[in-house]
């Protein structure tokens, strides 16, 4: 039996993105971390894998720059670690991305549940988490914030999600596709041993035929990058006493008409 | 040839931002020179349906059945998926919220479609849908497109598009039947724990933020209080912020150090690793404003600044700056709100 889960290497949160004159992404000199969001699905995913008595296997699609999540993730403890890397993957759009996730969990064995984080912070997106579930044809929960059992005998799953309006209790059969929110665990710093392991581990390199899958056509392209237009506002600074700076500041927001 | 339109609802009402969708539905038609097919699922789908006639669409489409009372993605997905490979719409269009994402997501790989998630501004051009869409947690801006023929699966962030306004009903609706049959749903529904006191920041016009200075709280903790800084500032949340939040009709927001240090849930959390938001007015107060803040919050319309340092980076994105101590301006905003508002 394992457990799956999908991480990349993603820009420092603090750090300063921008794109440069030739229209290319970079971060200065800042490194990468593990895509903050997938921090959780990776405890999650070693919490679990020991729950069930089974292997926990974390997959990045992507160039060499996402073998620096692979090797945290070693490090925190977990069992594997694949990297995809296809020049026909390069770039990626989702469907590509889910047709080649869902072929790596295909090839792997038993596996019982594909966990995410809740987002990559990069492509700004959680579309393909739904769409490798809906590829790999496993029911999808999202928002999962709890994990309260599994059965893996009878084959079943009990998670509590968060939604905007409450706490919901869902069942599934297994295999399932799941995304977790902040609130399930409280990720592990990697151990001073696991960091030893894992910058000595050598991590396969999966094409995409080794995994024997055959693209779909590509639907959507990003013409061009560029910076946020810079807020074109020169900020009124407001003196004076509270009762003041209040009466002054009640007069700008109604001529603003935001209230 | 149309676009459809999922109309999200809630209890058997539409989601007051599910007109947008409409909205950004009607840019992407006209682009086409085609109509738009508002979408309704589960209870009172055809009450619905017929307010969104009234809301722009040029016809509409109902499904009311006992697999659907409750969202669940299990059992809308593929009637929508159906519908898009039935009918070859140019374009599915939904609002950015839980539900919208992973039903437009589940369309286009089902349909093996083009996505266009989380769009801030659309066009067509030449054929194809065009969109800004925010990424690297809204530190970029990523100008993407769709490909050759087929349908656009778009999702749109809440307050980005108009909705149209509300006029006199024309077209019909139609109704449709589920795809799914309960046997064949693998997800079931234990049970629901509502939550008082749920924010939806990425719906509000207003939004009052807090940051670590909210543990500044002049009031001392009552004896025995375990941890008389956290009591402080959650204090401070309650008894200083939400009045203000009260009479503008606002939501609260909060920081990430506000939310790490325990002052305030999760669910508030205003940033890079918490909710984007974009309001007609965001107070800040005591916040710094940090680059995972900013990420959060710069599309606000007007941004107000209230720190006791004047040298905070909140100020830079600012329209108005107070500087001094929140603990005294913000208890005077809300009064001076209150008198002026007629509250």
């Amino acid at each position: 039996m394992q457990i799956v889960t999908f991480t990349r290497s993603t820009p420092d949160t603090a750090a300063r993105v921008e794109v440069g004159s030739d229209g290319k992404i970079t971060w200065g000199g800042a490194s990468t971390v593990v895509n903050p969001w997938d921090e959780y699905a990776l405890e999650e995913a070693i919490v679990q894998a020991k729950n069930i008595g089974g292997k926990a296997t974390v997959i990045a699609i992507g160039p060499e720059m996402h073998s620096e999540a692979l090797k945290h993730s070693l490090a925190m403890g977990l069992d594997e670690a694949v990297r995809i890397e296809d020049p026909a993957l390069d770039p990626v759009d989702g469907l590509s991305y889910a047709a080649a996730a869902a072929a790596a969990v295909n090839k792997l064995e038993d596996v019982k549940l594909v966990l995410f984080g809740k987002e990559a912070v990069d492509v700004g997106t959680d579309q393909h988490t739904v769409m490798i579930a809906r590829k790999l044809g496993f029911p999808l929960l999202t928002s999962v914030s709890k994990i309260l059992a599994i059965d893996t005998a009878a084959g079943t799953i009990q998670v509590e999600r968060t939604l905007e309006g409450g706490k919901q209790v869902v069942t599934s059969s297994l295999p399932v596709v799941i995304s977790v929110t902040k609130e399930i665990n409280e990720p592990r710093y990697p151990s001073f041993i696991g960091i030893r392991k894992a910058s000595k581990a050598t991590i396969p390199v999966w094409s995409l035929a080794d995994l024997g899958v055959s693209l779909p056509v590509r639907r959507t392209v990003v013409n061009a990058y560029s910076n946020l237009p810079p807020r074109s506002v020169e900020v009124e600074m407001i003196d004076g006493e509270p009762a003041v700076q209040a009466k002054l500041l009640v007069d700008r927001l109604l001529e603003e008409k935001v209230l | 040839m149309t676009v459809l339109v999922w109309i999200e609802t809630e209890g058997g009402k539409a989601k007051p931002t599910s007109w947008e969708a409409v909205g950004a539905g009607k840019l992407i038609a006209d682009g086409f020179g085609v109509g738009v097919t508002a979408v309704v699922l589960g209870e009172n789908a055809a009450g619905v349906a017929q307010e969104a006639l009234k809301f722009g669409a040029s016809s509409a489409l109902a499904c009311d059945d006992p697999t659907l009372t409750t969202y669940r993605f299990e059992a809308y997905a593929p009637i929508l998926s159906k519908l898009v490979a039935d009918r070859s719409p140019k374009a599915l269009v939904a609002v950015a919220t839980a539900a919208g994402r992973e039903l437009a997501a589940a369309v286009a790989a089902d349909t093996d479609s083009a996505i266009l998630s989380e769009v801030v501004e659309l066009s067509v051009a030449d054929g194809q849908v065009v969109a800004t869409r925010p990424v690297y947690a809204g530190k970029l801006l990523s100008q993407a497109a769709s490909t050759g023929e087929g349908t656009v699966c778009v999702t749109i962030r809440a307050r980005a598009f108009k909705a149209p306004a509300e006029g006199a009903a024309s077209g019909s609706v139609e109704t449709i039947p589920a795809v799914l049959a309960e046997d064949s749903i693998r997800t079931k529904v234990v049970s629901f724990e509502a939550e008082a006191g749920t924010v939806n920041l990425t719906d509000a016009a207003i939004i009052i933020s807090g940051g670590r200075g909210m543990a500044n709280n002049p009031k001392d903790a009552p004896a025995g209080v375990e941890n008389a800084e956290i009591w402080k500032a959650q204090d401070a949340f309650a008894n200083v912020l939400q009045p203000l939040a009260d009479v503008l009709g606002g939501a609260i927001g909060a920081s990430r150090a506000a939310v790490d240090a325990g002052y305030i849930s999760y669910a508030h959390q205003v940033g890079q690793t918490g909710k984007t938001v974009s309001p007609d007015l965001y107070i800040a107060c005591a916040i710094s404003g940090a680059i995972q803040h900013q990420a959060g919050m710069r599309t606000s319309k007007v941004i107000v600044a209230i720190n006791k340092d004047a040298e905070a980076p909140i100020f830079k994105m600012a329209r108005y700056g107070l500087v001094g101590d929140v603990f005294q301006i913000v208890p005077a905003l809300t009064a001076e709100l209150k008198a002026r508002l007629g509250k």
